[in-house]
């Protein structure tokens, strides 16, 4: 199966809890590179990135990675084909090494274990991760945990990084440092880089392209400068936030 | 010359294995050390009373070894695993009545039947969690035990369930020739236990521990990771079922005589107490687990104290553990001697300088 250019196709996608419609016929297209998701909450970012994962059903629609039918991966096997991603709450595993926490990714991957250990030193350096790699995650501060999940998700010849709020409640020199490693993603691992994040200046330093979504609807998506400006953009999302600060 | 030692180093898996630290040198020499005490000094220090109690206190180890990896690295709670123990006592009782196998054969004749039984009860283990997973894991124990008590437990008799109930001279069940006397069948029960141990290290140090870590931690950041969440969980509950298979022939030779009422449903419940007690989350745990289990009851009667007792302490253990020390005894003791010790230096360097100059 031959795919048209590098691309994550979303067509008719559709997905409902009960009597919630949280994606309403989401149709988008994400060019390789780092691609932005924004919306208010409850727009339907993560609920995307579920059904991308495989944790939720969608009730109509289709999803095509590079040609090939997404859905139809059982979900274990999404991360073997290239599928990664981090977790709104941080989802480091507390009670493992930071070594064996990248370690486990990459020996569920298509990779063999000859080189396991050098590309787990590879991917923990990275991120950045200033810390024993053989320290246990529970020992580590809130933005160290989150440079491990983001280690896990570049390790193993990853197809496509989701990366839900990555930078959520980080300092904001912490922020700095996680943009740089978000914008090195492309060149380091080839894969296609989906980012959500309430933090605007955050996305439009990472994404050169960014789609929006507003109670499970799509409401643009192009360029990133472009769709900030966007009317409907700025009335869904930038002008609910005005009135709360003011 | 640096390209040629990074082709040494990578020609060579390295990984997992890491050189070994200090640490991990101390602490292989202090398991070496107190194994041969065990081994050789043991048995000589004890009476028969004890060594036999000990001999218990081996074959249960592995008992609450296989719940502790459950519960402790899995996350699933059975409240069954007295009934998989007397699966793996009856297959290994019937196999050495039939036949003249040597018993470690046998022993993992009964691990291997008793893994594939486990793996049936604890099916219900890939759908539920928690407390349902508990009551069914108990419902199918107390089924468990029904069926123990009409067929009976092999006594030499013929047919496929080996029981006879009007032979008058029932055989005892065989040891290995080995180890006939007690102290020799204990440092057998030990070996094997240290071999189960080490079985259950070499998982939780590889990838089936990191799969069961992440899957006891968060079960969709594990399916993120790429981890087949099912398999793992059959694979905790065959090496859980195998390892107390193997003990339950340990412990048919170590009685000679296996009665179903040995086995009550009851007894899970007191076996997942002490091993939330020992600390579910250590190998140490299982040990301390096993010695709270077998050792203390066997203390207390030959004081003349009711057993009955310990079913008191051991709630009021549990309460203790489930609100101050959610790791157990293996955590809380090296933990308290070390602020003990902490204690002990300080007052010393308190008295030291207002006694050392004068």
């Amino acid at each position: 199966m031959s795919g048209p250019r590098g691309a994550i196709e979303v067509s008719g996608l559709t997905v409902r809890f009960g009597g919630v419609t949280s994606l309403d016929a989401m149709s988008v297209t994400f060019e390789r590179g780092t691609c932005g998701l924004i919306g208010p909450n409850g727009a339907g970012k993560t609920t995307f990135f579920n059904v991308l994962s495989g944790f939720v059903r969608p009730a109509a629609g289709t999803v095509r990675a590079f040609g090939e039918d997404l859905l139809s991966m059982a979900h274990f096997r999404r991360a073997r084909w290239g599928v990664r991603r981090t977790f709104q709450t941080e989802q480091a595993i507390e009670e493992l090494s930071v070594f064996d926490n990248v370690a486990m990714v990459h020996e569920h991957s298509r990779l063999g274990g000859t080189s396991r250990r050098r590309d787990v030193l590879g991917a923990i350096s990275f991120v950045g991760l200033d810390a024993d790699p053989y320290a246990k995650v529970a020992a580590l501060a809130a933005g160290q945990r989150r440079l491990v999940e983001v280690a896990r998700a570049v390790v193993g010849r990853p197809k496509l990084v989701l990366l839900d709020e990555p930078a959520a409640g980080l300092p904001d020199e912490e922020t700095e440092h996680l943009g740089a490693v978000i914008r090195a993603i492309g060149e380091q691992t080839g894969a296609l880089t989906i980012l959500v994040d309430h933090d605007m200046s955050l996305v439009s330093a990472c994404c050169s392209t960014t789609a929006v979504l507003d109670f499970g609807r799509l409401i643009a998506s192009g360029p990133t400068a472009e769709v900030l400006r966007d009317d409907r953009v700025i009335s869904a999302y930038l002008g609910t936030a005005e009135v709360e600060t003011s | 010359m640096l390209d040629v030692a990074e082709a040494a180093a990578g020609a060579r898996p390295r990984w997992p294995l890491r050189r070994p630290d200090t640490r991990t040198l101390t602490r292989a020499g202090v398991i070496g050390v107190l194994l041969a005490f065990v081994l050789f000094a043991l048995p000589q220090l004890l009476s028969l009373y004890y060594v036999d109690a000990m001999t218990q206190v081996a074959v249960y180890s592995m008992v609450t070894l296989g719940l502790g990896v459950l519960v402790g690295r899995v996350g699933l709670v059975s409240l069954g695993q007295v009934a998989v123990l007397a699966i793996g006592a009856w297959t290994a009782a019937r196999l050495l009545f039939a036949t003249s196998m040597p018993y470690p054969l046998v022993l993992l004749e009964a691990g291997v039947i008793t893994m594939v039984a486990g793996m049936v009860i604890g099916l219900p283990a890939l759908r539920l969690r928690g407390l349902y997973l508990a009551l069914i894991t108990l419902m199918l124990a107390g089924a468990i035990t029904v069926v123990l008590a009409t067929v009976n437990f092999p006594n030499g008799g013929h047919g496929f369930l080996g029981y006879n109930g009007s032979s008058v001279h029932i055989p005892p069940i065989r040891r290995p020739g080995i180890a006939a006397s007690d102290p020799a069948y204990f440092r057998f029960a030990v070996v094997v236990a240290a071999l189960m141990f080490l079985l259950a290290a070499v998982h939780l140090r590889t990838r089936p521990g990191r799969a069961w870590a992440a899957i006891r931690q968060s079960e969709p950041a594990a399916l993120a990771a790429g981890i087949n969440t099912t398999l793992y969980k059959l694979w905790a509950l065959a090496l859980a079922s195998f390892i107390t298979g193997v003990a339950g022939g340990v412990l048919a030779g170590a009685v000679h005589y296996l009665y179903s009422i040995d086995f009550p449903t009851q007894d899970s419940i007191t076996l997942l107490a002490v091993v939330l007690m020992g600390g579910a989350y250590s190998l140490w745990g299982a040990v301390i687990a096993a010695l709270l289990l077998q050792l203390l009851p066997a203390l207390l009667n030959n004081w003349g104290v009711s057993a009955d007792w310990l079913t008191i302490l051991f709630g009021l253990g549990v309460l203790q553990v489930l609100t101050t020390a959610p790791a157990g005894l293996a955590d809380q003791v090296p933990k308290d001697l070390a602020r003990l010790g902490r204690l002990l230096r300080a007052l010393a360097r308190r008295l030291a300088p207002s006694g050392g100059p004068e």
